[in-house]
């Protein structure tokens, strides 16, 4: 009975959309040209996505798909005209078999370790796949770590060793520096691990959960105000650019 | 009579004070060029810079420029690279490379990047000439001395070396409590209530018969949370294997999911399930980050998951994939490092370790030496921390900013 009434909704729903759709070329709203159809397909594709508001359907099974192989499709694109191409090809590669400049030998190196990865579709070579991963891992944690050092050590200290008072400041301020300061120590106490949160450590910690709620409770809103305006921006898609109701 | 002397004498006082004025009253009166023109390669940089030094002329003033002429050869020709109000760009303001002393106020300092004048001709070998010239307007006077350098590359960057003495020390304290943690494997860790969490969604889904999922974040093996992640997915995956449930991972990138089918590959080999194990339930289902979304969300809506672990560093598409699993009534456990969207995960997830709590997880789960011993030490590096902020501060509040520049970042 509830697979039928889906089913039915469903039907309709994409019948209404046709008829809209058939509605607006017929009394010239649309025209028949690339773009139009692009609209209605982005509008088709809207209220598939919103349809899974309702629940799980076809048609956003469909959209979810085409969702994915799009994405995977324009990877591709992206990584062949954006990396494989100006980066190994055309350096190397081609010089390789014209001979109208110098290869870039050292780029063998990088294309072997690439095919190594490849590897991992073989049973008997799988391991060779293990090379490029733990130049990829030990590479990554070299780079990261310096830089996790500057961003989330250093910039955050530097910030908040400031003068409480020091000539000049106003009270509000010099409240301001000590709030952080209470803020960043207690925080820092609530991610202490090796002592139980309990005595004046509880305490302290406690106070560093308060603080952290209420950053997270400003981040919240601050988020949720953004994505508002997202909806915003595609209903006001469906209504002026598909509907024309909105001028 | 000695009032109107006294007026006269406190104007001309004032005025001669105002520094606005001294260059009004410089009007006209000859230039006093600067001594001590420099040229050298900018140190601590990849050689692509050429800093120049003078000191401070008494002439300098508001309406008083500073030009530096620029030449490939010592007998020109002469471009005009740079023209500056006099009182702008001193040694002080590049604390990386002078330091912090109050005297650097009496140099002036620019660093200019020579190669971008000769487009197409960019030689890295090539020595640059420079003369300094002061400027009133139209009238310009130059100084005369031609100045030259070479930029070079520099292998070390010493600005940074506060970075490099904290993770040598940092280092040096993880191996020590590491070596610790060996000779003492029951170190103390505090039990996070959300990693319970994780036993309890993992035995509600061996009960309904229902699949466990665990949803990767965005970022590669680079990444420590997703280092973290891979750990947490270890200790998940040897309990899945013991429950004999099914156990899908979902991720986006292809070196994570290859490293993830190694690691839940290992666990149901440690739990002596081998067999149990699909290398099919470990899938990158998209490369792109919304439609990872759309996909996990769809895996989740048909595969009716009873337990959803969202562990690694998200982005915009936390909020999406919490509130889908929170709709099809899956007990969830968030794990991030990603402060932006912690609040997310925290209304509506079930559990959510924040922050360094991922870090912590693993060493609790594993209670590896090597984790715990980390763990300890990331906790020695916060009190630390804690009492740099502490005396800092003090310190700062009463002028003395030693700390503060020790910590500077550059």
């Amino acid at each position: 009975m509830r697979k039928d009434r889906d089913f039915w909704i469903l039907v309709g729903t994409l019948a209404l959309f046709g008829a809209v759709n058939i509605s607006f070329f017929l009394v010239g709203r649309l025209q028949v040209n690339w773009e139009d159809f692009g609209i209605v397909l982005a509008a088709g594709i809207t209220l598939t996505m919103y349809s899974f508001l309702y629940k799980d359907n076809p048609a956003f099974k469909i959209a979810e798909n085409m969702y994915v192989g799009v994405a995977l499709g324009y990877t591709v694109i992206i990584t062949w005209f954006n990396a494989l191409k100006p980066d190994l090809y055309d350096p190397l590669l081609v010089p390789l078999f014209t001979w109208e400049r110098t290869p870039e030998y050292l780029l063998f190196a990088p294309m072997v370790l690439g095919v190594f990865m490849l590897m991992r579709l073989s049973t008997r070579l799988a391991w060779l796949s293990r090379w490029p991963f733990a130049f990829v891992v030990g590479l990554g944690a070299g780079i990261t770590i310096p830089n996790y050092i500057h961003t989330f050590v250093l910039k955050q200290i530097e910030p908040s060793l400031r003068p409480v008072f020091s000539g000049g400041e106003t009270v509000y301020m010099s409240i301001n520096t000590l709030l952080i300061l209470l803020g960043v120590i207690s925080v820092l106490i609530y991610f202490f691990f090796s002592t139980e949160h309990k005595g004046p450590i509880g305490v302290v910690s406690k106070i560093g959960i308060w603080f952290l709620m209420v950053s997270f409770g400003a981040s919240f809103g601050y988020t949720v105000m953004g994505r508002m305006s997202l909806l915003i921006g595609r209903t006001m898609f469906l209504l002026k650019d598909w509907l024309g109701v909105v001028q | 009579m000695r009032l109107p002397l006294l007026l006269l004498s406190t104007l001309l006082t004032v005025l001669s004070c105002n520094p606005c004025n001294h260059g009004a009253l410089a009007q006209g009166l000859e230039l006093i060029l600067p001594e001590g023109f420099k040229a050298f390669d900018t140190p601590n940089d990849s050689g692509e810079t050429i800093s120049l030094t003078w000191k401070v002329s008494p002439s300098e003033s508001t309406d008083i420029d500073y030009i530096i002429y620029l030449s490939p050869s010592t007998d020109g020709p002469w471009q005009e690279a740079v023209r500056f109000r006099s009182d702008t760009h001193y040694k002080s303001d590049a604390p990386e490379l002078f330091g912090f002393r109050k005297k650097l106020r009496n140099s002036h300092f620019l660093r200019i990047e020579p190669r971008r004048y000769f487009p197409g001709k960019e030689n890295k070998k090539a020595v640059y000439y420079f003369k300094l010239a002061m400027a009133r307007g139209e009238e310009v006077v130059p100084q005369g001395e031609v100045v030259s350098a070479r930029a070079k590359g520099n292998w070390f960057d010493l600005s940074k070396l506060n970075n490099l003495i904290i993770m040598v020390s940092f280092s040096g304290i993880v191996l020590f409590f590491i070596a610790h943690a060996r000779r003492f494997p029951h170190l103390f860790v505090r039990r996070i209530s959300g990693l319970d969490a994780v036993d309890e969604a993992l035995g509600r889904a061996t009960e309904m018969g229902r699949p466990a999922l665990f949803v990767h974040g965005l970022t590669g093996m680079g990444s420590i949370s997703t280092m973290a992640a891979v750990n947490i997915l270890g200790r998940i995956a040897r309990k899945v294997a013991e429950y004999d449930t099914i156990l899908k991972v979902v991720n986006n990138d292809p070196i994570v999911l290859s490293v993830s089918q190694e690691v839940v590959k290992e666990s149901y080999l440690e739990a002596g399930r081998p067999d149990a194990y699909n290398q099919d339930n470990v899938v990158l289902v998209a490369s792109e980050q919304f439609p990872y979304v759309v996909a996990v969300g769809g895996i989740m809506t048909r595969e009716r998951t009873a337990a959803n672990f969202f562990v690694g560093f998200f982005y915009a598409e936390s909020l999406i994939l919490a509130e889908t699993g929170a709709a099809t009534g899956a007990i969830q456990v968030a794990a991030t490092d990603s402060y932006t969207q912690l609040p997310f995960f925290i209304t509506t997830c079930d559990y959510t370790l924040m922050g360094e709590e991922l870090y912590a997880a693993s060493a609790y789960l594993s209670r590896e030496p090597m984790l715990l011993g980390s763990l300890r030490a990331q906790d020695l590096g916060k009190a630390i921390i804690i009492l740099v902020l502490f005396f800092g501060t003090i310190l700062a509040s009463f002028g003395i900013e030693f700390i503060t520049q020790v910590f500077r970042a550059f």
